[in-house]
Order: structure tokens, then sequence, then C-alpha cells
């Protein structure tokens, strides 16, 4: 009678768990409720854990004698775990957030792995349908590890670039379909109870090496722009395993926590995508993403520079301002800057709105948290389809950091690589400043004709010393003009 | 309790279907503390984590086990740290309501008084 309670306990904070994380997704709809989202879906979170150690009263008999040394262990674990994550987390710079996520989600993909794993070695998995289940769990938790991994990397600057052997497709069909075999035939021995060529073990190690293998291969080829893309599909690859394991385990909790996930991976990919105008197959099999060698339309009109100073001045005088920030911006850490100035702006009665384009940043959304984090007004940020029909009413816009999303071949140059992405409309503006390093090219190497459009002056420099000048521009008017 | 093929399958597709729906109304500014989080919660794998290690009868079920666990309380622990820190920092302007209202118009009926100014 006294066994029935755990289980029962497990059952009921699990059903519990399960509706808090996903209430804390659905309070995600609007900045205003989210932060209370994110801790009610953690209280549930550890609820969860906490009552996942009363699977120590049902222990199978085996396991009975070990039990001593598995709770130490697994405290040690949870300890070191989520230790080393919760500090990493804390301090980690918000530029760095991708690659953050990366690693996160590459070690709940370990961790499904590692669970099915278990499964195999312990020969806990019975039944087709169990066992074809754990290897596809098995799979795509690997391949989500490597994956994530690699993906890190890139995002860290650890691995630079690219790289692409000849016949690439090939090679990774060919370590897919070793992986598939392997795991077919890991399924049949287990049917038949027939003796396997290779010790059981060294089979469920080779299955796993193919398919973290594939994982490592699937993702270098594919280029630093698209990572967006990568991060959000491995995270839906976590989700499914996740999911899939949950069935093994018969723990409804991780099915259903683990198939949201998935599926909103896959929702999130896919507008991605379409913020990029690429199809997620493109992106995964076809290494776009970083260098472009098409040729481009005739450009007319010149670069014509201009002092940041002189700028800040039009700025102040302007009716409305709109600023769209790119990467670049926050590679000079110039957000702080530029919300100061922003702030001047606003006191002197100029309208001031910030659009931020899908993909600005190498996440979906990292823009806006990097304006978040400088202070910036959720409500002064606007997402391209709410501003892009006000550009051209516009007085002035400020592009700092930004180059293809306002690049206007997209619309026009059939033969422009980004041709059909949606863009910012900055062109349509009366005037606009553009903030820029230098003359190079954008991010993905494209040649911008707004740079040399009529409308559009060149402020040449490093992003936080150019709003400087601007502020000081500004300022220097007098207390007069702000007035 | 027992799961098995199709009542799996019925669990599956309700909860791919909420998922579907649930992120389907998140604002686009959110996205990346959305990608956290849903991080975080496939970080509840760590209870599934948890079970198999007790259940470990040998020492290479025990250090897999050991693997499970460490890498799932990660991919929880340092899900909710990044997503609870950037969700903190989104914050509304009470001071300018003319150019907040066509955007913020749904959350303002909430959003009367700013945490901070």
């Amino acid at each position: 009678m006294l066994t029935m309670i755990p289980p029962l306990l497990i059952d009921t904070v699990g059903i519990a768990a399960a509706f808090l994380l996903m209430f804390g997704l659905w309070r995600m709809s609007s900045p205003v409720t989210a932060p209370t989202g994110i801790k009610v879906a953690g209280v549930g979170m550890l609820a969860a854990v906490v009552a996942s150690f009363l699977y120590t009263f049902n222990v199978s008999p085996a396991a009975q004698p070990h039990l001593p040394m598995n709770l130490a262990l697994a405290g040690i674990a949870l300890a070191i775990g989520g230790g080393l994550a919760w500090w990493s987390g804390r301090k980690v710079a918000m530029t760095a957030m991708p690659q953050m996520v990366a690693l996160y989600n590459g070690m709940g993909g370990g961790a499904a792995g590692a669970i099915a794993a278990m499964e195999l070695f312990g020969s806990h998995a019975h039944g087709i349908t169990q066992l074809g289940v754990t290897l596809l769990g098995a799979i795509i938790g690997a391949v989500s590890l490597s994956g994530s991994l690699i993906a890190w990397a890139k995002l860290q600057g650890v691995l630079n670039k690219p790289l692409r052997i000849k016949g690439q497709q090939i090679i990774n069909a060919v370590v897919m379909l070793v992986t598939l075999v392997i795991g077919f035939y890991i399924m049949f021995i287990v049917q038949s109870g027939m003796t396997p060529i290779l010790p059981m073990q060294s089979l469920i190690w080779l299955f796993f090496g193919s398919a973290v293998l594939f994982g490592i291969l699937m993702t270098l080829p594919i280029g630093g722009a698209d990572m967006p893309v990568v991060i959000s599909i491995y995270n839906a690859f976590t989700g499914l395993a996740v999911g899939l394991e949950g069935f093994v385990l018969q723990t409804p909790a991780l099915m259903i926590a683990g198939m949201l996930v998935g599926a909103a991976g896959i929702l999130l990919t896919l507008l991605m995508a379409k913020a990029m105008n690429r199809s997620v197959s493109n992106v995964l099999f076809t290494n776009f993403g970083d260098v472009v060698k098409q040729k481009q339309g005739a450009i007319t009109g010149s670069l014509k520079p201009t002092a940041a100073g002189d700028a800040g001045i039009a700025m102040r005088y302007a009716g409305s301002v709109i600023i769209v920030p790119g990467y670049g911006l926050a590679a000079a850490q110039g957000q702080q800057k530029l919300y100061e100035f922003v702030k001047l702006l606003i006191t002197a009665g100029v309208k001031v709105r910030f659009a931020v384009h899908p993909v600005a940043g190498r996440m979906p959304g990292q823009m806006d948290v990097l304006l978040a984090e400088a202070g910036v007004p959720y409500d002064l940020i606007f997402q391209l389809e709410d501003i892009n029909d006000d550009f051209a009413s516009t007085d002035v816009v400020l592009v700092i950091g930004a180059n293809d999303v306002v690049n206007p071949s997209a619309r026009s140059d059939k033969a422009s690589p980004i041709f059909g992405m949606p863009i910012l409309n900055a062109d349509k503006a009366k005037q606009v400043y553009v903030v820029k390093r230098g003359e190079g090219k954008g991010y993905a190497g494209i040649v911008n004709p707004l740079f040399y459009a009529d409308n559009c002056n060149m402020v040449y420099g490093d992003a936080q010393a150019v709003m400087a000048g601007m502020i000081e521009a500004v300022r220097g008017l007098g207390v007069s003009a702000a007035a | 309790m027992t799961i098995d093929g199709f009542v799996a399958l019925y669990i599956f597709m309700l909860a791919a279907f909420a998922g579907w729906v649930i992120i389907g109304r998140v604002p686009a500014i959110l996205h990346t503390p959305l990608m956290s989080g849903s991080n975080f919660v496939h970080g509840i794998v760590v209870i599934g984590g948890l079970y198999a290690l007790l259940n470990a009868s040998t020492a290479l079920e025990q250090g897999i086990g050991f693997v499970a666990v460490l890498l799932g309380a990660g991919n929880a622990a340092g899900g909710y740290a990044v997503t609870d820190r950037m969700l903190a920092m989104f914050q509304t302007s009470g001071h300018q309501p003319a150019h907040a209202a066509h955007k913020a118009g749904s959350h303002r009926r909430k959003a009367t008084a700013p945490k901070k100014g």
C-alpha cells in the first residue's frame, strides 16, 4: 500500500509541472506578462526535479544495492551541471546569447541521447515500438548534441570558416544511412535473439558515433549568417528527442514538454527562414550564408560622407526619426550611447522609433534584447511589418551597424542573392544616414545601392565614437535649442 | 500507468498543437527569450535522466546516467538563468504614451503602472 504513494505523487507533480511549463510559455505573449511566465515555469521544473527523487522508493531490484551510490551521483551531477550552467547563464554577455543557447540546447540533446543509451545498454527497451522510438530519439538527440556544439563553435569564433568538401551531400547521406542500418540491425538482433556480428555494446557505441558524426558533418558547411535558423532547428530536434525518450520512460511530462518545444521550434524555424527568404532545406543543403559570388546590378551615384555632428543636428531638427540598428551596433557596444542620443532627441520633441528586422542579430529577436539591455523601452521598438509603411513619411532614418536588411536590391534586383528577402524600406525616407566602420561590404558581402542613393549620407567610424560625436553636437546647441 | 502506441500519439498530437498555438502568439520582439525559454522547457529531460540514473545497476549505466543528469541539469538551469535575465530587461516607457499607443495597445491594459520609470 505504501509503495503506491510515491508513484502517485510523482504523477501528480508531473502533470502540475507540465501545466506550469505550458502556462509559462503562454505568458510569453507579451513583454508585460513574460517575466512572471518564466518564473511560473521555473517553479514547475523545480517541483518535477524534487519529486523525481521519489523514484528512490520504487527502483528495480537490480539497482537496489547501488541506490546510495546512484543518489550521490545524482546529487553531484545536479549540483555541478546546474551550478555551472546557472553561473554561466548569469554572467554571459547579451551579444554572446546565441552561442549560449546553442550550448544549453546541445546539453539537452546529449541528455536525451544518454537516456536512450542507458535503455539500450541495460536492455530495458522491449518490443518494436519501444526500441524504434528509443533509437529514433537517440539519433535526433545525438545529432542535436554535436550539431549544437558545432554551431556554438562557429558563433563563438572558434571555427571561422565553413568547411566544405566535395561530395559533402553524398558523405552525409552515407553516414545517415550507416546510422539507420546499425539502428535497424540492433532492433533485429534484440527482437530475434540472434548473435550479432559485433558485441552488442560495440554496436551501440558505433550507432551513437555515427549519429554524432552526422550532426557534425551536417552543421560544418553551414555559414555564419544562417546560424539563427540552425539554432532554431536544433532546439526543435532536442524537443523531439526529449518527447520520444519520455515515451520510452513512460513519463508524460517529458512527452508533453518535449513535443511542445518540438512543434514550437519548427514554427520558429519556418518564421526565421521566411524572414530570410530561404527555405529550410535551402539553408541545410545549399550552403549559402557567407560567400556570394553573383553579379550585381549596376550602381549609380556616389558615397557621400558627412560628419557625425552634422547628422546629429539634422536629426535634432527633424520631426520624426526611425533608427535601424544592426549587429554592428552591438559589436561596437554602441547601444548605450545610441539610447543616450535618442533620449536627447525625445526631450527635444522629435518622434523617435526603432525598426528591427527579424534577422537583425545572430538569432531571432536578439537585437530587441540588446536594445532592452541598453534601457530602450519596448514600446519604442517596432517590427518590420508594423513600421515599414511609415518610412516614406519619415524625415530621417539612421541606419547603424545594419546593411543587408536595408538593401533595396532585395526588392528590385533579381540577380541579387537576397532578392525577395523582406527588407526595411529605409531608402524611402527623406534623408538617410548610415553609420558604418568603413566602405566594406556587409555580412553577406553584397553591395548596397542605398549607400549610393541621393538621399543617403555615410557617417564613417566606430558606432560608439559616432554616437558620442552626435551627442556632443546636439548638446552643443545649448539648452535654449532643446527647450 | 502505461502509455502505449496510440495514447502516446494522442498526447504527442495535442502537445504539438498546443506548442504551435502558444508560440504563434509570441511577438517577434520576444523571440530570443522565447527560444531560450523553450530551450529551458526541454530541460525537463533532467527528470528522465534522474529516473534512469537511480535505476542504474552497472558502472557503465551509472556513468552514462551521471552524464544525462549533468547535461539535463545544465540545460534546465542555464535556460532558466538566461531567459529570466533577458525578460527582466524589457521595460515600457511611462512618458511616451503617444508613440507607444499603436504597438503597445494590447499591453497597456496591464502596463499602466510601469515597474521602473
